[in-house]
C-alpha cells in the first residue's frame, strides 16, 4: 500500500511542471499560435527563479521573476509570430535555443563557483498529515495545489465561460470572422501568448523553487516538447490535457520507483525514464489520428 | 509615430536593420554584463578564430557537424517534412559508429570506415523513420514526434556508456574504437578529418539534386505547394518519407563523423546540440545549399570564436548558443516580412472567391490544417 | 408646394446614411477602385453592379474597415469618419455579410452574436440566448441559438449573419453577393427580409452581378467596371441598359460553332452510378450518370454545393468514389489517382487554380509539373528544353510572363492560361474544368471560353462545371444539371428554357416531371 501512495504523491508531483506547461500551450495553441518556445520558456523559468529565489532568499520573489520571464518571452514570441507573422515553428524553436543559451550563459556567470549553490526548497504542505499513508499523498508542493485547485480550473474557466476565452477560440478558429465581429486579433493573441508562457514559466520554477533547490543544466529534459504532445493528445482541452499529464507522470514516477526494486534492477534506469516519451508517441498514434486542429492553427493573420 | 514604426516593420530592410541591432544589443549586453568589452569579444567571436592556420582548421572540425546536420535539416524543410529530430538522429548514428566500432577490429579501414558510415545512415535513418510513417499514414505532427525522441535518444546513449558499453577506465565513455574504423585525417597536424569532405561532398550533391533532377523538383513542389504537388500526381507521401528517411541517414552520418572522425568513442556530451544548431544553420542559409555551407563555417567559425573569448575574456562560451538563437529569430523576423511583401504585392484579386482547396477523401493526413507558409522563397542556389 | 426641377429625386435631400468619396486602392498593378464615390441613404437599396473583379468587394472592404485605401474619405450622416478596422464600422453603425460568411464555424449561434461585444469576468450565456431571441424576433428570421454554425445550412448561416449585423444596431447593412449561395426560393425570402428592414430605415448595399436580382431589389444601382464607377442609375433602369454599363460592350462575344454532324457519337467520358462523400464524410454524389462524346462540350449547372466540387475531384483523381464506374474512351479509370487520370487522357482544371499550381515555383517550371520525366536529360533535367517549352506555350496562349516569373506574380487570368497551356498541350481526349473565369477580367474570361470550344471542335470531349449560367449558355452545347449530388435534368442548350433551368437547379423539378431523360 505504501508503494501505492507513494507512486500516486509522486504522480501528482511529477506532473506538476507538466501541468503547468500543457495549461500554458492549450492557452497559446486555442488562440491560433504554436509556441515551440515553450521548452525555453521553462527553462529560463527555472533559471530565473532559481537565481533571484538564491540572491534574494525569497522564493515568492524568484516566482515572481519566472512570471515576469515568461511574459517577456510571451511577448518575443507575439512579436514574432502576431506582428510579423513569421513561421511559428521556426520562431519557437529559435526563442528556446536563445532562451536555454541566455539562461546558461547567465547561470556561468552567476554561479562561478565550483560547488552548485541550492536554496531551501518551498515547504511541502501537509494538509492530511494525521491519515496515515492516504494522507501521504495529499503531501504536496504549494505549488502543485495552486496548478490542480486553482490554475487548471481557472483556465478552463477562462476559455469556456469568459468573453476573453470566447475571444481566444475566435481568433484561434477564425481570426477574419474575429476581425470582423470587432475583436482586435492580435491583442487577443498577445494575452494568450504571455499568459500561457507566464504558466508555462512558473513550470518551471516549480522545479528549482520547490523541487530540487538548485538549477542545473538540461534541468527540463524534454518536458516542453511532452506538453507539445499532450495539447495535441488533449484535443486543446485543459481537462484532457490534465489527464495526460498525469498518465506522462504515472509511468514517469513508477519507472522511477521500479528502478529500486527488487528484480528490475537489470533493467538500465534510463530505459525506464525514456518510457513516458514512448508512452507519448504511442498515445499520439493511437488518439493523434485525425484530431481537429484549432482553424488557425499555425497561421498569422493580416488585413489585406 | 506608432504608425511609423509600424511601417518600419513592414519592410524587410527596417527589419533587418532593427534585427541586427537587436542581435547585437542583446549579445552587447549580455557582454557588458560578463565584464567585456563588446567590440573585443565580437573580434574574439567572429575574426580571432581566422587569425591562423591552427584556428583556421579548428573551425573547419567545428563546421563539420553543423554542415551534416544542417543540410540534413535543410533537405527535410525544403520539402516541407518539419524533421526537429536531427539531435537524435545524431545520436544514433552515434551509437552505431561506437558500437561497430568495437567489433571492427579486424578489418581494414577502407572496409571498415565505409561500414561506419553505412552503419550511422542507416541508424539515423531508422530513428527517423517512426515519426516519418506516423506523418504520412496517420498524420501525426512530426515536430511533436522528432522533438520528444531527442531526449529519447540522449537516454539511450547514457543507458549504454553506463551500462553495457561502460568503459573501465572511464566514467560516461564507452570503450574506444578500433583504430582501423578512425576517419582518416585529412591534412598531417589538424584534427580536420573526412566528416568534413562528406559535409562538402553532401551538400553538393543535394545541390545538384535539388537545382538539377526531375527528383529534386519533386521534392521542391511538395514542399512549396504539397496540395498542388499531388494534382499534378507526384506521389506526396512517398516524397516526403524518403526525404525523411535521408534526412535522418544525413543526420546519423553527422553521429559517426562526431565518434570515429574526432572522440574515437561514444560520450554522452558528443552533442552540445549540433541537431538544433542545423537548424539554424538550415535557417540561416535560406534552406539553399551554398546558403547551409556559409552558415554552417560561420557557425563554426562561432563556436571556435566563443571558446577564445571564453579564454581570453572570461566571457562564458554559451554566448556562441545566445548568438545562434538571436540569430534565427533575425533570420525568421526578416523572412516573414519579406514573404509577406512579396504575397502583397501578388494580389491582383479580391480576396479568393469560391471555396478553397479540395479537401477530398483522397486528400491524406499530410494536408494537415494551417499548412504553414513556405519559409524560404525559391530561386536561389 | 414650391417646384424643384433641379432635384428631381425626392430622396437626394435625406442626407446619407454612408458616403464613400473619391476612394482609390491599389494592389500592385492592378488598380481595384479608382476614385470611386458611392453613397446609400437611410430606407433604400443601392445595389453596386459589376463584373466580376470590377472591385466591388473591395470598395465594400473599405467601407467595412477590412481593407485599407491609399485615397479617399468616409463619411456616416454627414460626418468624416475614420474606418480603420471592422470595430470602426460595427461602432459607426455599418454592418456587413460578406461572401464567405464571417463566422466562427464550430461555435454556436448564440457565441457568434455574442463575439466581440461581450465582456466581464462572465459569458452570460443565457443572456446571450435571449439577445439571439430578441434581434429574431423583431427582424422575423427564426434561428436556434444554440445551434451550431457548422451544422447550419448555407441559407441558415446568412440568416446568422443577417441577425448579427441587426444586433449590432448597425443603420447600414452591407451585403456582398447573398444569393450566389442560395436557390431562387431562398432568394425571395431574403428579398422579402430586406424590403422589412428597408422600410424600417435600414439603407442596404447590394453588390452582385446580376442583372434581374438588382432591378428587383434595388431603389439605385451604380455600376463598376475595373475600378471605376460608371455611373448611378434607378432601380428600374432597362437590363439591356445596365448590361451595357456594366460590360462596356455586349455581353459574351464567344462564337461557338455548330457541333459536326458525327460529334455525339464517341463518348469519351462515361461516368456511372458514381457515389461519393464530400469533404466532412457526407454523402456528396449520390448516383451521377453522366457522358460526354468527342467534340462536344457539356456543361454543368448547379447551385455551389450540390456535389459540382466532389463530381470534378472525383474525375480530376482528387477524390476515390465509393460506387460506381468511370471510364475514359473505354478505359476503366475508376479510383485512379491524379496519375492515373492524366495518363488515360484526362485534363484537369480545377476551381481552385491557386492551389493547383505551385505559385513559388516559376513559370516554366509549373507547365512540366504533370510529367517531369519528359523533361530529363543526360544529367538531370534539361533546363534548356524545358526553357524553349515554356516559351512556346507561353506564346501559343497568350500568356504575360517570361519562363522564370514565380506564377504568384501572375495575374488570374495569366496563371489561368498556365493551367490551360499545362492541360491542352498534352492533347488530352477529356477536358473537365470547374469555373474557369471566375475572377478573371472579361478579356480572359472570352479567351478561355473560346479556347474550351476550340478544344471540344478539335475532338476532344469538355465537361464544364460553372455557376455562371450566361456561360454554360454560351459555352455548353449540352446542359445537364446537378441538385443535391444527383443529375436532375438535362437538355439541349438550343432548347434550354432559363425558367425551367432555375427550377431544377433548386430542385423544384425532377427529370421525370420536367419530360426528359437524362
Amino acid at each position: 500500500m505504501t508503494f501505492l501512495f507513494d507512486l500516486l504523491a509522486s504522480t501528482f508531483r511529477n506532473a506538476t511542471p507538466l501541468v503547468y506547461g500543457t495549461t500554458g500551450e492549450t492557452i497559446t495553441e486555442r488562440s491560433g499560435v504554436l509556441n515551440l518556445g515553450i521548452e525555453g520558456t521553462m527553462y529560463a523559468g527555472a533559471f530565473a527563479g532559481f537565481a533571484v529565489a538564491w540572491q534574494t532568499g525569497d522564493p515568492l520573489l524568484g516566482l515572481l521573476a519566472a512570471v515576469v520571464v515568461g511574459l517577456l518571452a510571451g511577448a518575443v514570441m507575439a512579436l514574432l509570430t502576431v506582428t510579423l507573422g513569421a513561421n511559428q515553428h521556426v520562431a519557437g524553436l529559435g526563442l528556446t535555443i536563445a532562451l536555454v543559451g541566455l539562461s546558461e550563459f547567465s547561470n556561468r556567470l552567476l554561479l562561478s563557483g565550483s560547488q552548485a549553490p541550492r536554496i531551501t526548497p518551498m515547504p511541502l504542505w501537509d494538509p492530511l498529515a494525521g491519515f496515515g499513508d492516504i494522507g501521504h499523498v495529499a503531501q504536496q508542493y504549494g505549488l502543485t495545489y495552486v496548478a490542480f485547485l486553482l490554475v487548471v480550473p481557472a483556465a478552463w474557466w477562462l476559455l469556456d465561460r469568459t468573453p476573453i476565452g470566447l475571444s481566444i477560440r475566435a481568433v484561434g478558429e477564425d481570426p477574419e470572422a474575429a476581425d470582423a465581429a470587432g475583436i482586435r486579433v492580435a491583442r487577443v493573441r498577445y494575452f494568450a501568448l504571455m499568459l500561457g508562457s507566464a504558466l508555462m514559466a512558473v513550470g518551471g520554477a516549480f522545479l528549482t523553487l520547490a523541487v530540487l533547490g538548485t538549477f542545473t543544466l538540461d534541468i527540463i529534459a524534454g518536458r516542453g516538447w511532452v506538453c507539445v504532445a499532450l495539447v495535441i493528445f488533449g484535443r486543446w482541452r485543459i481537462g484532457r490535457g490534465v489527464l495526460g499529464a498525469l498518465l506522462f507522470s504515472f509511468v514517469y514516477s513508477l519507472g522511477l520507483r521500479l528502478q529500486i526494486m527488487d528484480g528490475w534492477q537489470g533493467v538500465p534506469p534510463e530505459i525506464m525514464l525514456a518510457l513516458p516519451y514512448l508512452a507519448v508517441i504511442a498515445a499520439l498514434a493511437i488518439s493523434g489520428r485525425n484530431v481537429a486542429y484549432p482553424g488557425a492553427y499555425l497561421k498569422p493573420y493580416r488585413r489585406s | 509615430m506608432n504608425r511609423q514604426a509600424l511601417a518600419g516593420l513592414q519592410s524587410p530592410v527596417g527589419v533587418a536593420v532593427v534585427a541586427l541591432i537587436t542581435v547585437l544589443g542583446v549579445t552587447g549586453a549580455a557582454i557588458v554584463v560578463a565584464g567585456a568589452d563588446p567590440l573585443a569579444a565580437w573580434y574574439q567571436f567572429l575574426v580571432a578564430p581566422l587569425t591562423s592556420q591552427f584556428r583556421l582548421l579548428e573551425v573547419l572540425v567545428a563546421s563539420t557537424p553543423l554542415l551534416l546536420c544542417g543540410l540534413s535539416v535543410a533537405i527535410a524543410f525544403r520539402a516541407g517534412y518539419w524533421n526537429i529530430g536531427a539531435e537524435g538522429q545524431l545520436l544514433l548514428g552515434a551509437i552505431a559508429a561506437g558500437g561497430l566500432g568495437q567489433v571492427l577490429t579486424d578489418v581494414p579501414p577502407i572496409l571498415a570506415v565505409p561500414v561506419m558510415i553505412g552503419g550511422g545512415a542507416l541508424a539515423g535513418a531508422a530513428w527517423a523513420f517512426v515519426p516519418a510513417l506516423l506523418r504520412v499514414r496517420l498524420g501525426i505532427d512530426e515536430v511533436v514526434t522528432t522533438l520528444l525522441l531527442n531526449p529519447v535518444a540522449l537516454l539511450f546513449v547514457k543507458a549504454l556508456v553506463q551500462g553495457p558499453w561502460r568503459d573501465p577506465m572511464g566514467i560516461t565513455e564507452s570503450p574506444p574504437i578500433a583504430a582501423s574504423a578512425h576517419f582518416p585525417r585529412l591534412l598531417e597536424g589538424s584534427r580536420l578529418h573526412l566528416g568534413f569532405v562528406l559535409g562538402i561532398v553532401g551538400i553538393v550533391i543535394a545541390w545538384y539534386v535539388l537545382t538539377r533532377t526531375a527528383t529534386g523538383l519533386r521534392v521542391r513542389a511538395v514542399g512549396l505547394a504539397p496540395g498542388a504537388a499531388r494534382f499534378a500526381g507526384i506521389p506526396v507521401e512517398r516524397t516526403l518519407l524518403r526525404v525523411a528517411l535521408v534526412s535522418g541517414a544525413i543526420a546519423g552520418i553527422a553521429g559517426v563523423s562526431e565518434v570515429a572522425g574526432l572522440q574515437y568513442r561514444l560520450t554522452a556530451g558528443l552533442s552540445p546540440g549540433y541537431g538544433y544548431s542545423g537548424i539554424v544553420v538550415a535557417m540561416l542559409g535560406g534552406l539553399t545549399m551554398p546558403g547551409v555551407l556559409l552558415a554552417g563555417l560561420l557557425l563554426g567559425d562561432l563556436t571556435i570564436g566563443s571558446s577564445i573569448a571564453e579564454r581570453t575574456l572570461s566571457v562564458p562560451s554559451q554566448m556562441g548558443e545566445v548568438i545562434q538563437g538571436m540569430l534565427l529569430l533575425a533570420m525568421v523576423a526578416v523572412l516573414a516580412t519579406r514573404a509577406w511583401r512579396s504575397r502583397r504585392a501578388a494580389i491582383d484579386e479580391p480576396p479568393p472567391a469560391g471555396p478553397s482547396p479540395a479537401d477530398g477523401s483522397r486528400a491524406s493526413p499530410t494536408d494537415r490544417p494551417g499548412e504553414p507558409p513556405p519559409i524560404a522563397a525559391e530561386g536561389v542556389g | 408646394m414650391p417646384d424643384h426641377p433641379a432635384s428631381p429625386d425626392p430622396a437626394a435631400s435625406v442626407p446619407a446614411a454612408v458616403a464613400l468619396r473619391d476612394i482609390t486602392k491599389r494592389f500592385g498593378d492592378l488598380v481595384a477602385n479608382d476614385g470611386v464615390t458611392f453613397d446609400v441613404r437611410p430606407g433604400e437599396v443601392h445595389a453596386l453592379l459589376g463584373e466580376n473583379g470590377a472591385g466591388k468587394t473591395t470598395l465594400m472592404r473599405i467601407l467595412y474597415g477590412l481593407t485599407m485605401p491609399d485615397r479617399g474619405t468616409i463619411e456616416v450622416r454627414g460626418r468624416p469618419v475614420h474606418i480603420g478596422s471592422p470595430r470602426d464600422a460595427i461602432a459607426a453603425g455599418i454592418g456587413m455579410v460578406t461572401q464567405h460568411f464571417s463566422l466562427v464555424a464550430p461555435m454556436t449561434v448564440a457565441e457568434n452574436l455574442a463575439l466581440g461585444r461581450v465582456s466581464g469576468a462572465r459569458l452570460d450565456r443565457e443572456g446571450m440566448r435571449d439577445a439571439v431571441r430578441r434581434v429574431s424576433v423583431a427582424a422575423e428570421l427564426p434561428i436556434d441559438p444554440d445551434a451550431r454554425i457548422a451544422d447550419l445550412s448555407v441559407g441558415q448561416q446568412q440568416r446568422v449573419e443577417v441577425l448579427k449585423a441587426l444586433s449590432r444596431d448597425c443603420r447600414v447593412l452591407i451585403l456582398d453577393e447573398p444569393t450566389a449561395v442560395l436557390v431562387p426560393q431562398e432568394v425571395d425570402a431574403l428579398f422579402t427580409t430586406l424590403r422589412r428592414l428597408v422600410a424600417g430605415g435600414l439603407g442596404v448595399v447590394f453588390i452582385s452581378h446580376k442583372l434581374g436580382e438588382v432591378r428587383a431589389i434595388s431603389d439605385r444601382v451604380s455600376v463598376l467596371r475595373r475600378g471605376q464607377l460608371v455611373g448611378t442609375a434607378p432601380g428600374d433602369t432597362d437590363e439591356r441598359e445596365l448590361a451595357r454599363m456594366m460590360v462596356g460592350r455586349p455581353t459574351f462575344g464567344v462564337e461557338r460553332p455548330p457541333l459536326a454532324g458525327d460529334a455525339g457519337r464517341t463518348v469519351v467520358l462515361h461516368v456511372g452510378a458514381v457515389v461519393a462523400d464530400g469533404a466532412r464524410g457526407l454523402p456528396a454524389l449520390r448516383g451521377i450518370d453522366l457522358e460526354v462524346a468527342a467534340g462536344e462540350v457539356v456543361g454543368v449547372a448547379g447551385v455551389s454545393g450540390n456535389g459540382q466540387t466532389e463530381l470534378v475531384e472525383v474525375l480530376a483523381g482528387m477524390r476515390a468514389p465509393t460506387e460506381g464506374r468511370v471510364t475514359v474512351a473505354g478505359r476503366d479509370v475508376t479510383g485512379l489517382g491524379p496519375a492515373g487520370m492524366m495518363a488515360a487522357g484526362v485534363g484537369r482544371i480545377p476551381e481552385d487554380r491557386r492551389a493547383s499550381l505551385v505559385m513559388d515555383l516559376p513559370v516554366s517550371l509549373n507547365l512540366i509539373l504533370e510529367r517531369i520525366d519528359d523533361f530529363r536529360g543526360a544529367a538531370g533535367l534539361d533546363h534548356r528544353r524545358i526553357e524553349r517549352h515554356a516559351r512556346e506555350l507561353i506564346e501559343r496562349y497568350q500568356i504575360r510572363a517570361t519562363p522564370r516569373d514565380p506564377v504568384r506574380t501572375l495575374s488570374g487570368g495569366n496563371i489561368q492560361k498556365v493551367l490551360l497551356a499545362r492541360v491542352l498541350e498534352h492533347d488530352p481526349r477529356v477536358v473537365v474544368v470547374a469555373q474557369p473565369t471566375r475572377g478573371l477580367d472579361v478579356g480572359a474570361s472570352e479567351y478561355v471560353r473560346s479556347t474550351l470550344i476550340a478544344r471540344a471542335r478539335g475532338g476532344a470531349g469538355v465537361l464544364l462545371v460553372s455557376e455562371d449560367l450566361d456561360e454554360l449558355l454560351a459555352v455548353a452545347d449540352r446542359l445537364v444539371v446537378m441538385y443535391e449530388g444527383r443529375i436532375v435534368g438535362s437538355m439541349a442548350t438550343a432548347d434550354a428554357d432559363v425558367d425551367r433551368l432555375g427550377m431544377l437547379m433548386a430542385g423544384r423539378l425532377r427529370a421525370s416531371q420536367a419530360g426528359t431523360a437524362a
